[in-house]
C-alpha cells in the first residue's frame, strides 16, 4: 500500500498545449481520491502521467517515497482499469486477468489461485472460458477490474471505468467499487467527469479545470464550502443559484430583492450563491424572503423544482413535493441565510 | 414502402410486379442474375473449358478428341515437368516466408511515426504498382553478366567476383525468388499495416502496465490480433505466387536449361509455343487440387474460429 504525491507537475504537449498546469496533490494510503472536472481538464492527463503512459514535463510524481517520473509502468506496481476496459480481445476471461500476472513470471499454481478468487468476489467464475465480445457491458467492467485486483498493485487507477455503463448499473457497480476499496486496502484514484460518482464514492474530492486544481476537499465540505465560483456550479445539481449583487455593509442587494449577510464580507460587487434547497416555501421569521415567479414546475416524486425568476435574475428552488405550485405563480421562499455564499465578482473566489 | 401503398395491393390496385419487388429472396436471387452471368462468361466457361481441353489430344489448330488422362500419364515421366513442380514448389515456399517476414517487418516500422511517413508509405508500394514487365525487364538488365550493377557493387566495393545470375542454374532460380520477393513485399507490408492500425492503442498501453515488455506485446497482442490478416494475406500471395506467370517468363522463361521453369511457364512452352495444347492445359490444372485444399483449410479455419 502506498501514498501518491503530486509535486508541481505540469505536462505540456508540443505547441505549447498545457495539459496540467503546476498540480501538487496527495493522495494518502488507502485513499479513495477522485480527479473530477469536465472534458479537456487535465484529470485524465494526470492519472496517465502516474500509470506512467505519458511523460511528466516538469515536477515529480512519487508512489510511496519513490519517484517515479523515469520509472516504466511495469515497475510502478499500479494497475488501471480503462474507460473501454481495453480487455484483449483473443484472450479468455481468464486470460485476460491472468495476463499481468504471467508476464510477471508469476508461478502457475499462484496465478490460477489468485484469478479464482477474483473470479469468485466479481461472481465471474462461469465466465472465465469466454471471450470478451461474449460479454454484456457489465461483465466486461468487472473483468477489467478483476485485471487489476488479481495483481494486487499499491494503487489502482481508474479512468471512467463507469461510463460505458447504463445508469442502473452504473448505481450498482458504484457501490461495488466502494465495497472493493474496503476490502482491499489500497489507494484508489479515479478520474470522472460525473460529479455525482465523484461525490458518493470519493473520499477527498480534486475539482479540476483548464489542468489547474481548484479544490482539494471531502464531498461535504466541497458542496458546502466551494472555494469558487466554479467549484459551486460544477458539484450540486441543479446547480446553485448565482446572483450579481452589490454590497453596503451587511447587505447584498440583488435586482428582485434584499438580505443580510452573516458579516461584512469586505467586497463591493458579489455574485450570491444559493443552492436551489436552501430556499424553502415555509418563510422562517427572522429569515429573509424574497418573490419567486414561477416559469416552469417539475416533480420528481421525492422533490420539487420550481424554475423563475425574481427581479431580473433567474432562480432555482427545490420545494416539497406536496406544494401545488402552477406556472404563473407567485410564491414566496425563505432563504436560509447560513447556506448562502458569496463570491468576488473580480475573483470568482469565496468570500463568505 | 408506405402504407398508402400497402392499402393499394390489397385493393388489387398494383400488380404481381410490385409484390415480388416487395420480398426479399426473389428480389435476392434476382439481383443476382447480373453477376452470375459474368462469372459464368469469365470464370466458369474458361476454367471447364481448360479441364475439358486437358482431356483431349487437342493442338492448336485441331480441337482433338477425348483421351482419358493420357496427358497427365506423359507429363509423369517428364523429367522438365517434375523440375517445374519442384521449382514452384520451392519457388512459392521460399519467397512467401521471405515476404511475410520483410512485410510484417515494413509494415511495424511504417507503423512508426517518423518525418514524411505519407511520402516514405506512397513509395514503399511502387515495385506493387509498376507493371511487372517493366520491373522485371529493369531487373534483367541489373542482373545482366556484363553491365549488372549489382555485380559493379559487389566488384568495386565489397571486392566479391563477378556472378553471371541469370546464366548459371545455381544462381537463376535464387534471381528468380529475389525479384519476386521485392515485388511482393509491398503488398504484405501494407497489409500488416492496415491491420496494425485497427488495433487500438489501449490495448498497448493496458498492456504496458500489466508489465509486458516490447516483445511480449509484439508476441501476446500484435500476432494474435494481426492473425486473420495474416491468413488472408498469405491465402492471397500463395494462390498468386503458385500461377506466377509474368515475372518467370520475362526476367528467365525457363533458361538456362530449363533450371527456371515453373509450371506455369513450363505449360505455356508446351501448350502454346509447342502447339501442344491439351498437355499445356493438363499441366496447368496440376497444381489445381492441391490449392483448393489449401484454400479450403484456410477458409474452415477462419470461420470456426469465431
Amino acid at each position: 500500500m502506498a501514498s501518491v504525491s503530486y509535486e508541481n507537475v505540469t505536462k505540456r504537449y508540443s505547441g505549447d498545449t498545457l495539459a496540467v498546469d503546476n498540480l501538487s496533490l496527495e493522495v494518502k494510503d488507502t485513499e479513495f481520491m477522485v480527479l473530477v472536472g469536465p472534458s479537456g481538464c487535465g484529470k485524465s492527463t494526470a492519472l496517465r502521467m502516474l500509470a506512467g503512459l505519458e511523460d511528466i514535463t516538469e515536477g515529480q510524481i512519487k508512489i510511496g517515497d519513490k519517484v517515479v517520473n523515469d520509472m516504466p509502468p511495469r515497475d510502478r506496481d499500479i494497475a488501471m482499469v480503462f474507460q473501454s476496459y481495453a480487455l484483449y480481445p483473443h484472450m479468455s476471461v481468464y486470460d485476460n486477468m491472468a495476463f499481468g500476472l504471467k508476464m510477471r513470471g508469476t508461478p502457475r499454481a499462484d496465478i490460477e489461485r489468485r484469478v479464482n478468487t477474483a473470479a469468485d468476489v466479481l461472481e465471474l467464475g462461469p465466465l472465465l472460458k469466454r471471450k470478451p465480445r461474449q460479454l454484456s457491458g457489465g461483465q466486461r467492467q468487472r473483468v477489467a477490474l478483476g485485471r487489476a485486483i488479481v495483481r494486487e498493485p499499491q494503487v489502482f487507477l481508474l479512468d471512467e471505468p463507469l461510463s460505458n455503463l447504463d445508469a442502473k448499473l452504473r448505481v450498482q457497480t458504484r457501490i461495488e467499487l466502494q465495497k472493493q476499496h474496503r476490502a482491499l486496502h489500497a489507494t484508489f484514484i479515479y478520474v470522472t467527469h460525473d460529479q455525482v460518482e465523484a461525490m458518493t464514492m470519493g473520499d477527498r474530492i480534486a475539482v479540476m479545470r483548464d489542468g489547474v486544481l481548484q479544490q482539494v476537499a471531502p464531498p461535504r465540505e466541497i458542496y458546502g464550502n466551494p472555494a469558487n465560483m466554479y467549484v459551486a456550479g460544477f458539484i450540486g445539481s441543479p446547480t446553485m443559484n448565482f446572483i450579481p449583487v452589490t454590497v453596503q455593509g451587511k447587505t447584498a442587494k440583488a435586482s428582485g430583492f434584499e438580505l443580510e449577510l452573516p458579516h461584512a464580507p469586505g467586497v463591493e460587487k458579489g455574485t450570491l450563491g444559493i443552492r436551489p434547497e436552501a430556499l424553502t416555501e415555509a418563510p422562517v421569521a427572522g429569515h429573509a424572503g424574497l418573490d419567486l415567479k414561477v416559469e416552469v414546475v417539475e416533480i420528481l416524486g421525492s422533490d420539487q423544482f420550481l424554475y423563475g425568476t425574481v427581479g431580473g435574475d433567474s432562480i432555482t428552488a427545490r420545494v416539497d413535493p406536496h406544494l401545488k405550485v402552477q406556472p404563473g405563480d407567485r410564491v414566496r421562499l425563505g432563504v436560509d441565510t447560513r447556506r448562502l455564499h458569496l463570491f468576488d465578482s473580480a475573483t470568482e473566489k469565496a468570500v463568505l | 414502402m408506405g402504407a398508402a401503398v400497402r392499402g393499394l395491393e390489397a385493393r388489387g390496385l398494383m400488380g404481381p410486379r410490385v409484390r415480388i419487388l416487395d420480398r426479399e429472396a426473389p428480389l435476392g436471387y434476382l439481383l443476382l442474375v447480373p453477376l452470375l452471368l459474368l462469372l459464368g462468361l469469365f470464370l466458369a466457361y474458361p476454367f471447364l473449358f481448360g479441364i475439358w481441353l486437358s482431356v483431349t489430344n487437342a493442338q492448336i489448330g485441331d480441337n482433338g478428341h477425348f483421351v482419358g488422362a493420357a496427358n497427365y500419364q506423359y507429363e509423369r515421366s517428364d523429367t522438365v515437368f517434375i523440375q517445374s513442380f519442384a521449382n514452384t514448389i520451392t519457388y512459392t515456399a521460399v519467397t512467401t516466408v521471405f515476404k511475410l517476414g520483410l512485410g510484417l517487418l515494413m509494415a511495424l516500422l511504417l507503423n512508426q511515426v517518423f518525418p514524411a511517413q505519407r511520402f516514405v508509405r506512397a513509395a514503399l508500394l511502387l515495385p506493387w504498382i509498376i507493371p511487372s514487365v517493366l520491373s522485371t525487364l529493369a531487373w534483367r538488365w541489373m542482373f545482366d553478366p556484363t553491365f549488372s550493377v549489382v555485380n559493379w557493387v559487389a566488384l568495386h566495393y565489397l571486392h566479391l567476383p563477378s556472378v553471371n545470375w541469370l546464366g548459371t542454374t545455381s544462381t537463376a532460380l535464387v534471381s528468380l525468388m529475389i525479384v519476386n520477393t521485392w515485388r511482393g513485399i509491398p503488398f504484405y507490408g501494407i497489409s500488416f499495416l492496415a491491420g496494425l492500425q485497427t488495433i487500438p492503442t489501449e490495448l498497448y498501453e493496458a498492456a504496458r502496465v500489466d508489465g509486458a515488455t516490447r516483445f511480449q506485446q509484439f508476441r501476446q497482442i500484435t500476432l494474435p490480433m494481426l492473425r486473420p490478416i495474416l491468413v488472408v494475406v498469405l491465402l492471397l500471395s500463395t494462390i498468386l505466387t503458385f500461377g506466377d506467370f509474368t515475372l518467370p517468363y520475362v526476367l528467365t522463361n525457363c533458361a538456362p536449361y530449363n533450371s527456371t521453369c515453373v509450371l506455369s511457364t513450363w505449360a505455356f512452352q508446351i501448350g502454346v509455343n509447342g502447339g501442344y495444347i491439351g498437355i499445356g492445359a493438363a499441366i496447368s490444372l496440376v497444381l489445381f487440387p492441391l490449392l483448393s485444399i489449401i484454400v479450403a483449410g484456410v477458409l474452415i479455419g477462419l470461420r470456426s474460429r469465431d
